[in-house]
C-alpha cells in the first residue's frame, strides 16, 4: 500500500522543525525559506497548518508540464520533478491549485514535495506527530482532496 | 471502435493516451501535421534560448511510446474531413476513417496587414521550423525586430534576449501583454524590460517593411512613432487563430474556433474538439471562449478522450491562466482578472521593487488576479477562484493585504 504525509494541524505548535528538516534534506542547508512544506501561523486563532503537497491522484501539476517532467515514482506515488527535462516554465505552478509547486529562482527549475524518496524527513523531524507517514487511506487529506474535486474542471470524473 | 486524433500537440497526446487507458482494444491513430516527434511548441522559446535541445521540447522522451500503447503515429496534414462517410483525407493521399474523432490542430499564427511581411527572413515563432530558422539569424549582437508584445511575443522576447541579439520589441497597444495584464503590471514589466536593455517600443505600428537599400542591414521597418528601425530578422508574433480552414463546408460548425457542447462534442455527433481550435467555454463567465494556453489543452484533450471513450463527463468551461517571465520579473494572470460589473478589487503596489498583486472579487469570491513579482504559492489563486470558496471574514483580510492568499485558502479548507 502507498503511503502519504498525514497533517493534523490540532497538534502543531509551530516549531519549525519539519521546514528545517526539509530544507536540510532537499537543499544542504538549515533555511525554513528553502522547505518544501510550510507552516502557516494564524496568529489570531492561536492555529498553526503545516501543508505541502497532497501527491493527488490526478495531478494538475503533471498533466499541464509541457515537457514530461513530473513524473511518478512508481514505488512511494509520488510526483516527482525530473530535472533534466524541466525548462523552468512555471506552468505547474500557477496549474496546481493548491500553491504547492514553487519556482526556485537560483536553479531555474521548479520545486515541490517528494515525500524524500518514501522517507519524508518532515514526519521524522515532527515532535508532536502532527506530521505523520502512513496509508494512504488513513491521511487527513481526505478533506484537502474533496476541495481538491471542487477546482472541477478535470477532477469531475473520477476515473 | 476506431479513433482519429487530427493534432498531435498536448491536446491530441494527452487525448490518445487517456483514449488508451480507457479502451486497451480500440484503434487510436494520432496524426501530426508537421514531419516531426510529437513535441510542445511552448517549450520553444527554451530551445531558441539554449536551454535545451530539440528532444526536449518532445512531448514524450520514452523510445517507442506510441507503439508501446498501440497509439498510431502518422505525420500528415489533414486536408478534409468528410462527414458522411466519416472520413478524413490527407495531404499526401490516402485516407482515414474512423468511428470517433477528436479535431486538436490547434492555432496557427496570423500577420497583420502590413507591406512587406511576406518576405523571406521574416519568421513566426510557432513550430520547430520556426525555431530552425530564428536561430539562424538570431545570433549574438544582430539586430531583431520583435513585433507584438503579447503573452506569446513577451516570452520569445526572453528567448531572445538570451541569445544576446540586439533587440527592438514593438507593440501596437498602449502596455505590455495588455491582454494578460492591466495598466500598472503591463507598464512595470515594460519598464523592467528597457531597464535589462530591451528597447520597447508601445503604441507604436509597423507601417511596412522594405529591403535597406544602404545595404546596412536586411530590412527597415516604417514606423509610426518610432521611426525607422533597421533589423537583420523579423519576428512576427501579433496573434494566432484557430486552424479551421480545413473543415470549411463540412458540418461542423465553426465560429472564431471549432464549436463544442458541454461534452466537448462538436455540432456532429461522435466528432469532439480539444485544445487551442476548440472554441468552448470561458470559466468564469459562461461565455464562448478560446483560451489557446497549455493546461486548457491538456485538460481538454483528457476530458475530450473521457466523453469520446464512453465516460460522460462534464466540460465546465475553461479557467484563463498565464504565467510569463520576463527576463526575471516573473507576472501570472487568473481568470476574470479585469474585474467583473458590480465586483470590487483589491491591491497591493510596491513599484520600486516590482511587486504587485490585485485580487478582484465578486461578493466574498474570488473571480480573478494578477501578480507581479511574486512566485511563491501563486497557484492556490486558482484553487481559490475555481473552487468557489466563499471567502467570509477573509475577504476583508484580504482587502487589508491581498497577500495573504494562502493564509485565506487554508483557513477556509483545512
Ligand atoms: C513560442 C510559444 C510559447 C508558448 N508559451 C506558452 C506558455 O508559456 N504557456 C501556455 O500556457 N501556453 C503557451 N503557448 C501556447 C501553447 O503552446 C498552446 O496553447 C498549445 O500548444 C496548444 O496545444 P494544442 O494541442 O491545442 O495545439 P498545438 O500544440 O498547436 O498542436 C497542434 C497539432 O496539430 C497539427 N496540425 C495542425 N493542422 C493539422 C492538419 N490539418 N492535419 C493534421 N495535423 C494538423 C500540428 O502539426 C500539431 O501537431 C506557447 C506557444 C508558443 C508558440
Ligand atoms: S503539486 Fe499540486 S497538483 Fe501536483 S501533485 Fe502536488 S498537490 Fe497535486
Ligand atoms: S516548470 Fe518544469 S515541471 Fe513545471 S510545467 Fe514547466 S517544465 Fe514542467
Amino acid at each position: 500500500m502507498l503511503r502519504s504525509l498525514s497533517i493534523e494541524p490540532e497538534k502543531c505548535t509551530g516549531c519549525l522543525q519539519c521546514e528545517m528538516a526539509c530544507s536540510y534534506e532537499n537543499e544542504g542547508v538549515f533555511n525554513p525559506a528553502k522547505s518544501r512544506i510550510k507552516v502557516f501561523v494564524f496568529e489570531r486563532e492561536g492555529r498553526n497548518v503545516p501543508y505541502t503537497c497532497t501527491q493527488c491522484a490526478d495531478a494538475w501539476c503533471k498533466n499541464a508540464c509541457p515537457t514530461e517532467a513530473i513524473q511518478i515514482n512508481a514505488a512511494t506515488g509520488a510526483k516527482e520533478i525530473n530535472n533534466g527535462l524541466c525548462v523552468g516554465c512555471k506552468v505547474c505552478t500557477i496549474a496546481c491549485p493548491f500553491g504547492t509547486v514553487n519556482y526556485n529562482h537560483a536553479t531555474g527549475k521548479v520545486i515541490k514535495c517528494d515525500l524524500c524518496g518514501g522517507d519524508p524527513a518532515c514526519a521524522k523531524a515532527c515532535p508532536t506527530q502532527a506530521i505523520t507517514f502512513v496509508d494512504a487511506d488513513w491521511t487527513g487529506y481526505s478533506k484537502m482532496r474533496n476541495w481538491a474535486q471542487r477546482t472541477d474542471t478535470q477532477s469531475s470524473a473520477q476515473v | 471502435m476506431r479513433y482519429a486524433i487530427i493534432g498531435a500537440g498536448p491536446a491530441g497526446v494527452v487525448a490518445a493516451e487517456t483514449l488508451r487507458a480507457r479502451d486497451s482494444g480500440g484503434e487510436i491513430i494520432l496524426l501530426g501535421g508537421e514531419a516531426e516527434p510529437a513535441y510542445s511548441r511552448m517549450a520553444i522559446p527554451y530551445l531558441l534560448a539554449g536551454q535545451i535541445d530539440e528532444s526536449g521540447t518532445y512531448l514524450r522522451h520514452t523510445q517507442g511510446h506510441f507503439e508501446s500503447l498501440s497509439i498510431q503515429y502518422v505525420q500528415d496534414l489533414v486536408k478534409a474531413l468528410d462527414v458522411e462517410s466519416r472520413r478524413l483525407i490527407l495531404k499526401e493521399g490516402g485516407s482515414v476513417e474512423f468511428d470517433r474523432l477528436l479535431i486538436a490542430c490547434g492555432s496557427h499564427p496570423v500577420k497583420p496587414q502590413i507591406e512587406g511581411l511576406d518576405q523571406p527572413g521574416i519568421h513566426h515563432c510557432w513550430t520547430l521550423e520556426d525555431a530552425r530558422s530564428i536561430a539562424k539569424y538570431a545570433t549574438a549582437g544582430s539586430r531583431v525586430v520583435l513585433m507584438g508584445a503579447g503573452f506569446i511575443g513577451s516570452i520569445i522576447m526572453e528567448a531572445l534576449v538570451r541569445r544576446k541579439v540586439k533587440l527592438t520589441l514593438v507593440e501596437m497597444a498602449d502596455r505590455m501583454v495588455p491582454r494578460m495584464m492591466d495598466q500598472t503590471a503591463g507598464n512595470l514589466i515594460k519598464q523592467w524590460c528597457i531597464e535589462q536593455g530591451v528597447d520597447v517600443k508601445t503604441s507604436t505600428r509597423v507601417k511596412a517593411v522594405t529591403p535597406d537599400s544602404s545595404g546596412k542591414a536586411r530590412y527597415l521597418l516604417e514606423t509610426d512613432g518610432a521611426g525607422e528601425i533597421p533589423a537583420d530578422l523579423v519576428v512576427v508574433a501579433t496573434g494566432v487563430r484557430p486552424t479551421i480552414g480545413f473543415l470549411a463546408g463540412s458540418a461542423i460548425e465553426t465560429r472564431q474556433g471549432v464549436v463544442v457542447d458541454d461534452h466537448l462534442q462538436t455540432s456532429v455527433k461522435g466528432i469532439y474538439a480539444a485544445g487551442d481550435v476548440c472554441e468552448g467555454f470561458d470559466w468564469n463567465s459562461g461565455n464562448r471562449a478560446i483560451h489557446a494556453i497549455q493546461p486548457v489543452a491538456a485538460e481538454t484533450g483528457r476530458l475530450a478522450a473521457l466523453n469520446m471513450s464512453g465516460c460522460k463527463t462534464l466540460y465546465t468551461g475553461s479557467l484563463a491562466m498565464n504565467v510569463l517571465d520576463s527576463i526575471g520579473l516573473i507576472s501570472t494572470s487568473y481568470g476574470a482578472w479585469q474585474g467583473k460589473a458590480g465586483g470590487d478589487d483589491a491591491q497591493q503596489l510596491d513599484a520600486s521593487r516590482y511587486k504587485y498583486i490585485k485580487l478582484q472579487f465578486e461578493e466574498d469570491r474570488l473571480i480573478g488576479a494578477i501578480t507581479l513579482g511574486i512566485t511563491e504559492h501563486v497557484g492556490v489563486l486558482r484553487g481559490l477562484i475555481q473552487s468557489r470558496i466563499a471567502l467570509g471574514e477573509w475577504k476583508q483580510r484580504l482587502v487589508r493585504d491581498p497577500s495573504r492568499i494562502m493564509e485565506a485558502y487554508l483557513a477556509k479548507t483545512q
